[in-house]
């Protein structure tokens, strides 16, 4: 598990380990805040997705939804 | 105070999805285990899992499951659902089960208006076995089996399963739907309970095919992949509700 950051008003919860690394959620993300994380390898050998600018998320949960393999968690601050 | 947005459902159970990156059928798995919570169903449902990709798709629906032989998961549904008729039972087949070697059954369950519900998911190629050419593949797509392009002459053309069944006199409910974009999950995913939904009011029989993916076996990003559903899957395979007809 990785959690983007604590700081931020909004939350999105990684499971690394279930990454593939296959960018769908980088690709649909409305704000272009999400990449793969080309300095970390998970268990399964991919670069998992991070959220890099966790300020400028919306939590809209699409990256979410998108995701193939139920990686991310979307916390909303309310 | 957080309040959560989206979270794994727990109509899936916690197995890693053996699926490769940026598959579809992961996608629609989620969809499915989403729509039998929300129905209150996950409890007395029955998944059939097919030959392919999905062949272990009772590993991952946090339902009960069986794997049926190669195409015969309409058969196998309708053995179930008529010998325990208060169960929720539905087969999630690919193309190469369905459109190939799995017609026949298909067919003569919509003939019958079994009261089961078929995911269809079509990503017109065999998968799992190297990405051949399959009865849904598109005209010039290449495969390992088409090298140079699917050709009309000697293959024929794709197959329009649902356009096919929706001439059957007693299906109930038939719709193509598509994974690319946010906006046709959603559409995907209200598919997905209608046909539910169908069997519940027992209405008879329902297929959702849903157009997937397959980027290892298209040679294609995932990202990629999805632009080539919507720029050459829909306009081959067009989406909508090829029939709804309400109650037997």
């Amino acid at each position: 598990m990785s959690v983007s950051t604590y700081t931020a008003k909004h939350r999105l919860v990684f499971a690394d380990n279930l990454c593939k690394g296959c960018d769908l959620c980088a690709v649909a993300c409305p704000k272009d805040i999400i990449k793969m994380d080309k300095t970390r390898v998970n268990e399964k050998g991919y670069n998992p997705a991070m959220c890099f600018d966790m300020d400028a998320c919306i939590a809209c949960g699409i990256c979410a939804k998108i995701c193939p393999d139920s990686v991310i968690k979307v916390e909303r601050d309310i | 105070m957080a309040k959560v947005v989206y979270e794994k459902t727990r109509g899936l159970t916690e197995n890693p999805l053996s699926y490769c990156p940026g598959c579809t059928h992961g996608i629609i798995h989620k969809l499915i285990g989403e729509v039998l919570v929300e129905l209150n169903v996950l409890e007395r449902t029955i998944a059939i899992a097919p030959v392919g990709c999905s062949v272990l798709a009772y590993n991952y629906f946090n339902c009960d499951g069986v794997q049926a032989g190669h195409g015969r998961a309409p058969a196998v549904a309708t053995g179930i659902k008529r010998t325990n008729p208060d169960k929720i039972v539905f087969t999630y087949q690919g193309d190469g089960d369905l459109a190939a070697i799995g017609t026949a059954e298909i067919v003569h369950a919509a003939h019958r208006g079994e009261n089961i519900t078929v995911f269809f998911v079509n990503n017109a190629i065999y998968g799992m076995t190297g990405g051949q050419m399959a009865p849904t593949t598109l005209i010039d797509m290449k495969t390992s089996t088409s090298p140079a392009g699917r050709q009309l002459d000697g293959a024929g053309m794709p197959i329009l399963v649902s356009e096919m069944l929706s001439q059957i006199p007693s299906v109930t409910y038939i719709e193509r739907v598509a994974t690319h974009d946010i906006a046709n999950l959603d559409k995907t995913k209200r598919a997905i309970r209608k046909a539910l939904q169908n069997q519940m009011d027992g209405k008879g029989f329902s297929m959702v095919e849903i157009l997937g993916t397959c980027p290892i076996g298209w040679a294609k990003t995932p990202a990629d992949a999805m632009d080539f559903v919507k720029e050459k899957m829909i306009p081959y395979y067009p989406l909508g509700v090829y029939a709804d007809k309400g109650a037997r």
